[in-house]
C-alpha cells in the first residue's frame, strides 16, 4: 500500500515550476479525505482538514512535490541538447543517465571527450542525446524541462527511486491523512512547489495560510555509508527530528513536543543536526510575524541522485509520529 | 504602426536623457524626476513609496479587470565614495555587480552635481610588464577629480560618464540596464487598456537585491506581473570557431522571454500568452537561455500568496560595464509585444491552474 503509493509518486515527472502532473496524482489520492482543497498562484496544492476547536491550532504541514531536473538551453545543428540544472544537480550523477522530458521524449546524457578520467566535467560539458540528427528534427525546444528517468525499486526493507526527495514526505502526509481519526486542529496539508530552487512555494502558501505551527516533511542526509561525512543519522533508526540545518534553528518548543510525543508513543526517532541544506520549514518560520516551526526528516542516502534510498520502517514511523503529533491538543512550552 | 527600426527624435532624446542621468541604487531621484516629467501630462495617478519606488496606476473601464503589474528598475550599478584621501582623490566602494577589471581608465561623474572625475591607473610608461599581468584590486583604485572641489562627501554616489549615441540601428550608452525598460514602461503608459488595471512600478534598488520590487508588489497586490529588464547578450563570434552555446540571447532577435533564471521560474501561462501574442501578430521574440541571474520578478512572484510573473528583456551587450550596446528594433519590438499582450489578456486568464 504505502510502497505502491511511493512508487506512483516517485515515477511521476515534475521538476520545480512544472508540478502539474504530480499535483494531479496527489489530488486524486487525497480529494475524498479532506474538507477543502485549492491550488494557489504558484501551484501549491493546499488541502485542509479539521476545524479550529477550542483546543485546536492552525497547523501547516509542508512536503514538496517538485524534484530536481534539467532545462534545455541550446540545440546544436546535429540535434544535441545543452542544458542547465533546475535545483542542485551534480554532473557525476548525470553522465550516461537517462532523462525524460515532460512531453514524453526520453534522452541519454552524453559528455564531451574526457581527457582526465579522474576529473568530473562540469554540467556545461554534458549534453542530452534524444536521437535527433539536426535542429529541425529535434523534438525538444529551448526551455523544455526533463527529470531523471529511473524506475522505483523495492528492496524489501529499503526502497530506491528518483525524487524520494521529497515524494517520500508527500507519501507520509498522504498516509497520515488516511490514518488520522480525530484531531482538534485545523490542519493544512500543503504539497508545495519550487522547494528545490529556494523554498518558493512555501513562502507564498505559508503567507496565505498564516499558520500557528509549521512542520515540514522532507528527507535528510545520513552518515552511515563508507567514508561519509560525519553525521549521526542512519537509515532504519527512525524518523529524524530536526534541531538545526543550514537554514533553520527549529523552535525548541516544537522539538520538545516532537520528542515527548515520540517517547510517549514508543516511536523510534533520531536527533538531527544537518550541516548543509534546508527545508520548507525555514520559509514558514519567517512568515509574517514568525511561526514556531520544525521538521520531521526521513533519512535518505544518495540525495539528489537518480537513486535515492530510504528505509520502509522510517517511513512508517514518520507517519506514526506525525499522526500522534496531530491527534492531541498542543501546548508549546 | 512604426517600423521596428525607426526611432523618432522624441524617443531618442528620452533614451539619451535616461541613459546619461545618474541613478545609482538608493538614490534614484534623478531618474524618477525624468519619468514624472513624461507621465504627468498623461493624467495618471501616481505615488512615491517609502523606498522611492514610483507607483503609477492607470485604471481600465471594463467590467472584469485583472490587476496587471509592470515593473522596470530605475537604479543602475555604480560607486559610492568611501573616503577622502585629499588632493581630490577618493576611495570608493562598488554598488551592484561590477567587474573591477573594467574600472581603470574610466571617466566618471560624482554626486548630485555630476562632478567629472576619472578612475586613474598608472600609465604603461611607469609600470613593469610583470605588474601589468595582475588586475588592480579595488582598494588600489581611486576616483580622481583633481584638487579644488570640496563638494564631494563620503556616501556620495558616482557612475560612469558615458555619452549616449545612436549608431545606425544600435544605441550605445551606460545604464541601458534598465533605462531601456523604464522607457518601455513610459511608452506603454501612453496606450489604452480598457480591460485591465495597469499598475506600473518604476522600482529602486534592483541591482542590490530586488528590494524595491518587493515592497512595490506588496502595495499593488497584482493578479499577475510582467517585468521589463535588459539581459546581457554574448552573441559575438567565438574566437576558436567552436559553436557558441552560451550566448544568453542575441541582439536584433527581439525581446528575450524568460523561462527560468536564478530567481524565478516564469509562470508557464504567461510565457504562452507572450509567445502566442507574438506568433499571432508576427512580432519577433527569442527565449533567454535558462540559467542564472535574476530580475525584479524574483521578489514579485513570492509576494503575498504568490503572483504569477514573467520577465522580458531587451538584449544588451557589455552589461554592467561603462558602456553597453542595444538594438533599436529590440526596444521597439518589446513595446509592440507588451502592448499587444496587455490589450489581449482574456478575462478568464487565471481560471486555469499553473501549468
Amino acid at each position: 500500500m504505502i510502497k505502491t503509493l511511493i512508487q506512483k509518486l516517485t515515477e511521476t515527472y515534475s521538476p520545480s515550476g512544472y508540478e502539474n502532473d504530480i499535483r494531479q496524482v496527489i489530488r486524486a489520492e487525497i480529494e475524498s479525505l479532506v474538507d477543502d482543497i485549492r491550488v494557489d498562484a504558484l501551484g501549491n496544492l493546499i488541502a485542509r482538514k479539521g476545524s479550529n476547536g477550542k483546543n485546536g491550532k492552525r497547523i501547516m504541514l509542508a512536503g514538496h512535490m517538485d524534484e530536481i531536473g534539467l532545462i534545455t538551453t541550446h540545440i546544436d545543428p546535429n540535434g544535441f541538447i545543452r542544458f542547465s540544472g533546475i535545483g542542485g544537480i551534480y554532473p557525476h550523477t548525470l553522465y550516461s543517465g537517462r532523462v525524460r522530458f515532460l512531453n514524453g521524449v526520453t534522452g541519454v546524457i552524453g559528455c564531451e571527450r574526457i581527457i582526465d578520467i579522474n576529473k568530473t566535467l562540469p554540467v556545461g560539458h554534458l549534453f542530452i542525446d534524444v536521437g535527433a540528427t539536426n535542429t529541425r528534427d529535434c523534438p525538444i525546444k529551448i526551455g523544455e524541462v526533463a527529470a531523471f528517468d529511473r524506475p522505483f525499486f523495492d528492496m524489501g526493507k529499503r526502497l530506491v527511486g528518483k525524487a524520494m526527495d521529497d515524494r517520500i514526505g508527500c507519501a507520509v502526509m498522504i498516509e497520515a491523512l488516511r490514518t488520522l481519526k480525530d484531531s482538534p486542529h485545523d490542519i493544512y496539508f500543503v504539497f508545495t512547489t519550487q522547494e528545490e530552487v529556494g523554498l518558493r512555494g512555501a513562502v507564498t502558501s505559508a503567507y496565505g495560510i498564516d499558520p500557528e505551527i509549521g512542520i515540514s516533511l522532507d528527507v535528510t542526509a545520513t552518515g552511515d555509508t563508507p567514508k561519509a561525512r560525519k553525521m549521526d543519522v542512519s537509515l532504519g533508526q527512525g524518523p529524524a527530528i530536526k534541531i538545526k540545518d543550514g537554514g533553520m534553528l527549529s523552535d525548541v518548543r516544537v522539538v520538545d513536543w516532537m520528542i515527548h510525543t515520540a517517547q510517549k508513543g514508543r516511536i523510534p526517532f533520531q536527533r538531527e543536526v544537518l550541516e548543509g541544506g534546508t527545508t520548507d520549514a525555514t520559509a514558514i518560520q519567517l512568515t509574517r510575524s514568525g511561526v514556531p516551526a520544525g521538521c520531521i526528516s526521513i533519512p535518505c542516502r544518495y540525495i539528489h541522485s537518480p537513486s535515492e534510498m530510504v528505509d520502509t520502517d522510517d517511513v512508517i514511523n514518520a507517519t506514526k509520529l506525525l499522526v500522534a503529533l496531530l491527534s492531541n491538543p498542543i501546548s508549546l512550552k | 504602426m512604426a517600423n521596428s527600426t525607426t526611432l523618432d527624435k522624441k524617443r531618442l532624446a528620452l533614451l539619451e536623457k535616461l541613459s546619461q542621468a545618474m541613478g545609482v541604487s538608493g538614490e534614484e531621484g534623478e531618474i524618477r524626476n525624468i519619468i514624472l516629467e513624461e507621465i504627468r501630462p498623461l493624467g495618471v495617478d501616481f505615488k512615491i513609496d517609502a523606498l522611492g519606488n514610483l507607483l503609477v496606476l492607470k485604471k481600465g473601464t471594463g467590467k472584469i479587470r485583472h490587476k496587471v503589474m509592470l515593473a522596470a528598475h530605475m537604479d543602475e550599478i555604480g560607486f559610492m565614495i568611501a573616503a577622502d584621501d585629499g588632493e581630490g582623490l577618493f576611495r570608493f566602494e562598488i554598488n551592484g555587480g561590477i567587474d573591477v577589471r573594467q574600472l581603470p581608465g574610466k571617466a566618471v561623474i560624482v554626486g548630485k552635481d555630476h562632478i567629472p572625475g576619472v578612475i586613474g591607473a598608472r600609465p604603461i610608461h611607469l609600470t613593469s610588464s610583470s605588474e601589468r599581468k595582475d588586475k588592480i584590486p579595488l582598494n588600489s583604485l581611486r576616483i580622481d577629480v583633481g584638487p579644488g572641489s570640496n563638494k564631494i562627501k563620503r556616501g556620495d554616489r558616482a557612475t560612469f560618464a558615458t555619452h549616449f549615441q545612436r549608431v545606425g540601428p544600435s544605441i550605445i550608452g551606460k545604464a541601458l540596464d534598465d533605462r531601456l525598460g523604464v522607457a518601455v514602461l513610459i511608452e506603454l503608459l501612453k496606450q489604452p487598456y480598457p480591460d485591465i488595471d495597469l499598475q506600473v512600478a518604476f522600482t529602486v534598488q534592483e541591482e542590490t537585491g530586488l528590494r524595491g520590487a518587493r515592497v512595490a508588489a506588496f502595495s499593488f497586490k497584482p493578479d499577475l506581473a510582467f517585468v521589463v529588464d535588459s539581459t546581457p547578450a554574448y552573441d559575438l563570434p567565438s574566437w576558436d570557431d567552436e559553436e557558441n552555446i552560451s550566448y544568453n540571447c542575441h541582439l536584433g532577435a527581439g525581446p528575450a522571454i524568460y523561462i527560468s533564471d536564478g530567481a524565478t521560474l516564469s509562470d508557464p501561462r504567461l510565457i504562452r500568452l507572450l509567445v502566442n501574442t507574438a506568433e499571432k501578430e508576427g512580432f519577433s521574440y527569442q527565449f533567454r537561455q535558462p540559467g542564472g541571474g535574476g530580475t525584479d520578478a524574483g521578489s514579485i512572484h513570492k509576494q503575498g500568496s504568490g503572483i504569477p510573473s514573467v520577465s522580458i528583456s531587451i538584449p544588451g551587450r557589455y552589461a554592467h560595464t561603462a558602456v553597453g550596446m542595444a538594438r533599436i528594433s529590440d526596444f521597439n519590438d518589446t513595446i509592440f509585444l507588451l502592448k499587444a499582450t496587455l490589450q489581449s489578456i482574456p478575462p478568464d486568464f487565471l481560471a486555469q491552474e499553473r501549468k
